[in-house]
């Protein structure tokens, strides 16, 4: 028996700060203590808290340590699982009880206690590599009770029921999708999940992946035997290793249970699964354009109708989903529709997903049910703003999505709510903003992201979102008029309407979803030239004020380009036609005598 | 893999070595007093025992932890048994034979063994 199970992360994001090496010296130490028959040492998924990592937990007593460094892990070898001394310098501040042995549940901190696992049940919990730890949290028996007990039409009543709609932006109903493909006759059907997570900053699929990559086998082979396809794909990013090796291990392990391959739970379905590593093309997260992918061409969309459920991949029936929707699935079936459709509100039901970046303390993924508001998010899980800033925006749905301001923070989060103010749920990234941030340079951000990914095939996408950056950076640069705002959002509505797939239809978003909440930040770019949030470089002066500089010559010689002059203890002064903008010279001062404007 | 059957007999044996990161309140906690005092006086072997006797009669509802010097150093090895909703057994001066009764009487039979107890050793 092992007392004592080391949980270390093995996402991602801790495993780049140095994970692997952890566990490594966890190992080398526990046998060096001759502890390697009483503790055992578990690599899991992301827990979630990614601005903390490397993240450790120990059971029984469930201390949650972070930030743990490599020359941390002999201290709590010696202390923690020879002697079991808590080591309380590492301990999440949130976690610590103040007594010396005790520590507070993890549930019970700001992070975790307002959030609802159900995608995410099992990242951080189980051993991603081990198909009998999933089994041990109840795996594989929504699979079996489909298979012995339920018709295929009773599955997707119960998929319909539950009220689960699509996680990767849509919102399109699950249930219903999946009885369009069932409803179509063919000797060949198909299931693919959509595991080509593009927005920047979203990471909620990679995590399920890497996580609980059993769960997605599990309801897709569900999904087959609903709509009555055999073989299934993964779309997964090349640039996403981790999560490709575990669906690897993860699918090798279940053929070898028996748990995919020929009569499962001898029922007679059979069901196979592949995996298609894409080559990181943002189009390819479309539909149709992914599965001209899979299917070995340039990966570009085509018009729908046909829906994939009448011809899609290879030309047959196919059900697509994204990897948090499958996530949901064997919950559903388990523990049944109603569990489900008792979280969430009226019209989307149960937990959504989100990586929660930029200006907030808690980066980081967590899984809240629908109808949380956004200053919740903000306030009481991510932790507030850091530095003491005001919050500005939120952005969501990535490049294809809008942004929530300050005056709509307590708007409940679901699909319905956020389209009503001209956002979009999207695939989960949020993205928090402050009063540094610079509306109209995130509009260009997202702008630059779709230019760059628009894959050329149709003409309002490929010349209209070039033609809108034009127009951004000719705002930024200061030389727009107010009759370009207008003519940048007659061409955002060309795009949308126009554009053939949800790439280009959604590209404009960004700048228009800026210029209905932040229309004055664009206004002072163009009337006083002056960026408010002093973000747009040609817009900016530096300034050194006379009265407050004491002449140390700090800027002078950190000064890359030579654009500060003045002789010691005398005011220096900016060369404004060499200065560069790079700030340099403002973070050295030690007497706020530099300013920008 | 052919039946539901099989499935759950493969979970409950999957489950048994998962118990450690159950939710603590809701397990029994074994938990051995394991400073200088507590160790000097043998209370690895007390604690390996425990393991060991847990692990042979499949009792998937308990944890065994460490913590540290409880106070009462002369009488260590210290042993306390959380049951949930319970209070606390404290059990001093044990050894590994002690341990194996404690299993079988407390843990598996619901009697703690009162004669091991602190409360026993002040009388």
């Amino acid at each position: 028996m092992y007392r004592s199970h080391v949980l270390v992360c093995g996402g991602t994001g801790c495993t780049s700060s140095n994970s692997p090496k952890i566990i490594e010296q966890f190992e080398a130490q526990i046998k060096e203590k001759g502890l390697e028959n009483e503790v055992k040492v578990i690599r899991t998924g992301c827990f979630g808290l990614c601005a903390l990592g490397p993240v450790v937990v120990v059971y029984p007593e469930g201390c949650f340590y972070s930030e743990v460094k490599v020359e941390d892990v002999p201290e709590i070898v010696e202390e923690h699982l020879l002697k079991g001394r808590i080591v309380q310098r590492l301990l999440y501040d949130e976690t610590k009880a103040g007594a010396q042995e005790e520590v507070k549940p993890l549930k019970e901190t700001d992070f975790y206690k307002k959030q609802k696992r159900v995608a995410l049940r099992n990242c951080g919990v189980i051993n991603p590599e081990d198909i009998n730890e999933y089994i041990a949290y109840d795996g594989y028996q929504a699979l079996a009770k489909c298979l012995t007990e339920l018709k295929p039409e009773e599955v997707i009543q119960i998929v319909k029921d539950s009220g689960l709609r699509g996680r990767g932006g849509g919102g399109f109903p699950t249930g219903l999708k999946w009885s369009f493909t069932a409803a179509n006759k063919a000797d060949q059907k198909y299931v693919v999940c959509n595991a080509d997570e593009g927005d920047p900053g979203a990471f909620m699929d990679r995590s399920v992946l890497e996580g609980d990559p059993h769960c997605i086998i599990e309801a897709m082979t569900i999904c087959g035997y609903a709509t009555g396809a055999t073989e299934g794909y993964i779309y997964v990013r090349a640039e996403y290793p981790i999560a490709v090796k575990r669906l690897e291990i993860a699918i090798a392990q279940a053929k070898e249970m028996g748990l995919l391959g020929k009569d499962i739970f001898g029922s007679g379905f059979d069901f196979d699964l592949h995996i298609k590593l894409g080559a990181g093309a943002f189009v390819c997260g479309e539909e149709t354009a992914l599965m001209t992918s899979i299917e070995g061409n340039r990966g570009e969309p085509r018009p729908r109708p046909p829906y994939p459920a009448v011809k899609g991949l290879f030309g047959k029936p196919t059900t697509e989903n994204n990897v948090e929707t499958f996530a949901n699935i064997p919950t559903i079936i388990r523990e049944g529709a109603d569990y489900f459709a008792s979280m969430g509100t009226e019209k989307s039901k149960g937990t959504k997903v989100f990586a929660l970046g930029g200006k907030i303390k808690n980066t980081g993924l967590v899984e809240i049910p629908m109808g949380t508001t956004l200053r919740e998010i903000i306030e009481e899980i991510g932790g507030g703003i850091p530095n003491g800033k005001k919050f500005k925006a939120a952005q969501t749905g990535g490049p294809s999505g809008g942004c929530i301001p300050m005056s709509l923070i307590d708007t409940p989060i679901d699909y319905d709510n956020l389209t009503a103010i001209g956002c979009m749920m999207g695939s989960g990234g949020l993205i928090v903003m402050d009063e540094d941030n610079c509306m109209v340079d995130i509009a260009k951000f997202f702008l630059n992201f779709t230019v760059d990914e628009s894959c050329g095939k149709c003409t309002p996408c490929r010349v209209g979102t070039r033609r809108l950056l034009e127009m951004l950076d000719k705002i930024t640069s200061g030389n727009g008029t107010l009759e370009d705002l207008d003519k940048l959002e007659e061409l955002c509505y060309y795009i949308k309407e126009n554009s053939l797939c949800g790439l280009g239809q959604t590209a404009p978003n960004p700048v228009l979803a800026t210029l209905k909440f932040f229309r004055d930040e664009y206004v002072a770019h163009v009337v006083d030239k002056k960026c408010p949030a002093g973000v747009c470089k040609d817009l900016l002066q530096y300034k050194i004020i006379a009265d407050k500089c004491r002449g140390c010559t700090a800027c002078a010689r950190k000064c890359p380009v030579g654009a500060i002059s003045g002789t010691v203890k005398n005011p220096h002064t900016i060369d404004t036609s060499k200065c560069i903008k790079c700030g340099a010279c403002m973070e050295t001062c030690k007497f706020g005598a530099i300013i920008k404007e | 893999m052919k039946s539901l059957e099989e499935l759950m007999a493969l979970r409950d044996a999957a489950k048994a070595k998962m118990t450690a990161r159950e939710d603590s309140t809701a397990v029994t906690r074994v938990v051995v007093g394991m400073a200088t005092c507590g160790i000097a006086a043998g209370a690895r072997p007390v604690m390996n025992r425990f393991s060991e006797e847990i692990e042979k009669r499949n009792l998937t509802n308990v944890t065994v932890a460490q913590t540290g010097c409880i106070g009462m150093c002369q009488y260590e090895p210290i042993v306390e048994v959380t049951e949930p909703g319970k209070e606390k057994v404290t059990y001093v001066l044990m050894n590994p034979e002690k341990a194996t009764k404690v299993v079988v009487d407390h843990l598996v039979n619901g009697n703690p063994v009162v004669e091991y107890t602190v409360g026993a050793l002040k009388k």
